[in-house]
């Protein structure tokens, strides 16, 4: 059954069209991610959802009801906000009630609510205290809290970790996911963060432009970005690029006199045809050692540059007259001016044409 | 291996050493003490002279101490001065403005900060165009406005006593100058309320929102406390200004009802008979107390307010 549907979703702020007829569809209990860079109006989209923007054209139905004219609080969504937005003059237990107050829910049930909220979240010991007596793990979990007593089918989270440091960002990224498994909500969670992204959705819908470029599950679109943009946002480091052209036969991609066989690619668009084209290698996708030599590709190079990050080892070189990372165990031991001799099989990697840039 | 010790012997460690006579602090402080003296002397003066006998300001030495302490002329001042035909001092006017000042001060304030919150968190079609006219207001000059304004009460105050059937004149009462000066504080007030509230967070106003709080809702329970600071700023500047107010005060309001500055204007230059300095003195400073009572009871608050407000334009 499908819980959140949005049709044919146009925003103009003056002259400036945000959002394009935009359409998604998200399933009861989906936890569904908008990632994107700053500016490409995936808050934008939340916040027409969420109803605190008033959209140009389209529609907007939850819960199988066409919600495009009603108020936010009777939209039957509960909301988190990267700044927490907590009410500073109320107590944990007061911006927690606060909603339900509003809505006119008898008292003994505000009370359960809350009971149960705090009881989920942990924070229990906390209900008394003011806002600015909490830490930044603890103001969000109250925000997300407030978000629960309202017992709504749809979250939905507007960067709701990118205050917080890193470590914390982790945990409270586990306690999310643990949350979504026990309530089974829907949610949409807002982030440009490409970890959380992945590790947290159903399905991510990369959008670019006021326009969704890609809605897939994780390892779809990072296996099988669909066009050249997707597949340079997703991933860390970043995927490899390599400019050439798919020879005749469609079994080879020739870059800088370098030739990359395809046998065995698996084309989105029909078989393949000699083109200019991009092929795109992700850096965990080389081998180096002693299984070089089954590898569709060999090649010789130098190292550059190496990044330790202890778990991995970044090695930095040029391949075809383009810079091109890779990653190795973190227990390598490699050094600049090494050589090393490196392979990987260029059909899993990615194809892109070179003037529309979409996956071929 | 060369030795690090400076040439004073003392190595270097821990908190540096300051100098305290430099030239910077003496330029700084002789700088400060200056300002201080030249503003300080004139109250010293007025203070000195308001506790001498007139015999004893006849002799002409304003700096000095009083030798004999009087407090007469602050009774008289207060309680005893003749202003016209009434003789009952500064009191009547320091309980006519204090009887203008509250109306004054609570009503702007209370409109001026739901103007503030509506331009800011609830902007519709035409608020950035509204909000500009009405700053416009302040740049109005005054003397442009008045003749207009008298005709306007009088004539609605005629219009008030036609449709309630009771005598009601706006014109040469209280409560018409209680409007003037609402009217009057709303385009700075509003400016002050409106900057204040643009740098609340906007996802509080919509965390409000999806919570199901209203205009007056959201108003009440959750701008209104975060606003103290801003009311304070508010509170000071309406008083002060009010207070201090000369030129509305005696267009506006009859001599039964002049507020405490006219009055004093009344009793420090009435031609008749000898001119008593000390109740002069003393006179002024009655009438200056409020605002002085009021700075420095909230000068603390006051920075805080006008700083928190001046972060966001």
């Amino acid at each position: 059954m499908t819980n959140v549907t949005v049709k044919d979703l146009t925003l103009d702020f003056g002259a400036v069209r945000v959002l394009d007829k935009l359409n998604i569809d998200i399933q009861e209990g989906e936890f569904l991610v908008l990632l994107g860079a700053s500016g490409c109006g995936k808050s934008t989209l939340l916040n027409c959802i969420a109803g605190l923007l008033d959209i140009s054209d389209g529609e907007i139905h939850i819960g199988g009801r066409n919600v495009t004219w009603e108020e936010p609080s009777e939209r039957g969504i509960g909301m988190v906000f990267q700044s927490y937005a907590l009410y500073p003059q109320m107590s944990v237990e007061g911006n927690l009630s606060f909603g339900l107050k509003n809505a006119r829910v008898p008292k003994p049930e505000i009370a359960k609510r809350v009971a149960r909220a705090a009881e989920i979240l942990q924070i229990e010991p906390l209900l008394k205290r003011k806002p600015a007596a909490l830490s930044g793990g603890q103001r969000q979990r109250v925000a997300i809290g407030r978000a629960l007593v309202r017992d709504v089918d749809v979250f939905l989270f507007d960067e709701p970790l990118s205050n917080l440091d890193a470590k914390l960002r982790a945990d409270l990224r586990v306690e999310l996911k643990l949350l979504h498994q026990k309530l089974d909500n829907t949610m949409i969670y807002v982030t440009h963060d490409q970890v959380e992204a992945m590790t947290l959705a159903d399905r991510i819908a990369i959008m670019r432009g006021g326009v969704v470029q890609q809605i897939a599950s994780p390892s779809e679109v990072y296996n099988h970005p669909s066009n050249k943009y997707v597949a340079g946002f997703i991933g860390s480091p970043t995927i490899n690029f390599f400019e050439g052209s798919i020879m005749d036969s469609g079994g080879e991609f020739l870059s800088a006199d370098m030739r990359f066989p395809l046998t065995g690619y698996e084309a989105t668009q029909g078989a393949l045809t000699a083109r200019p084209a991009w092929l795109g290698i992700r850096p965990e996708a080389v081998i180096t050692g002693t299984d070089v030599a089954q590898q569709p590709f060999t090649s010789d190079i130098i190292v550059e540059l190496v990044e330790p990050m202890g778990s991995d080892t970044l090695i930095y070189t040029t391949l075809a007259g383009t810079a091109f990372r890779f990653r190795m165990s973190g227990k390598a031991t490699v050094a600049a001016g090494d050589a090393l001799t490196i392979g990987f099989d260029p059909a899993q990697g990615s194809l892109f044409d070179k003037s529309t840039e979409n996956r071929l | 291996m060369t030795d690090a010790t400076p040439v004073s012997g003392v190595t270097p460690r821990g908190t540096k050493p300051r100098k305290r006579l430099t030239p910077t602090n003496i330029m700084l402080y002789g700088t400060l003490f200056v300002a201080s003296v030249y503003y300080l002397l004139p109250l010293y003066v007025m203070v000195v002279t308001s506790l001498k006998g007139m015999p004893e300001i006849r002799l002409g030495n304003v700096f000095s101490p009083p030798v004999e302490v009087t407090f007469e002329p602050w009774v008289k001042a207060w309680a005893q001065a003749c202003t016209g035909i009434n003789c009952d001092g500064l009191s009547r006017g320091f309980w006519n403005s204090v009887q203008i000042l509250v109306p004054s001060v609570v009503i702007s304030i209370a409109i001026a900060s739901i103007n503030g919150y509506a331009l800011s968190l609830w902007k519709f079609k035409g608020s950035e165009v509204f909000f500009t006219i009405l700053i416009f207001g302040a740049f109005i000059p005054y003397q442009v406005m008045i003749y207009p304004i008298v005709i306007l009460l009088r004539e609605s105050g005629e219009v008030l006593s036609a449709i309630t059937g009771t005598k009601i004149r706006l014109m040469g009462s209280i409560w018409g100058l209680v409007i003037v000066h609402t009217i009057f504080g709303m385009p700075i007030l509003t400016l002050l309320f409106r900057n204040y509230f643009a740098s609340v967070p906007e996802e509080l106003f919509k965390a409000a929102r999806v919570d199901g709080a209203g205009f007056w809702q959201i108003y009440f329970q959750i701008m209104l406390p975060m606003a103290l600071p801003i009311f304070v700023v508010a509170i000071i500047l309406q008083v002060t200004g009010i207070w201090n107010d000369f030129l509305f005060g005696v267009i506006f309001t009859k001599p039964d009802t002049y507020p405490m500055t006219v009055q004093l204007n009344n009793i420090v230059n009435s031609v008749q008979g000898v001119k008593e300095y000390n109740v002069n003195m003393a006179a002024t400073m009655l009438t200056g107390l409020v605002p002085l009572i009021i700075y420095f009871a909230s000068g603390k608050l006051f920075v805080r307010g006008i700083a928190a407000g001046a972060v966001k334009g």
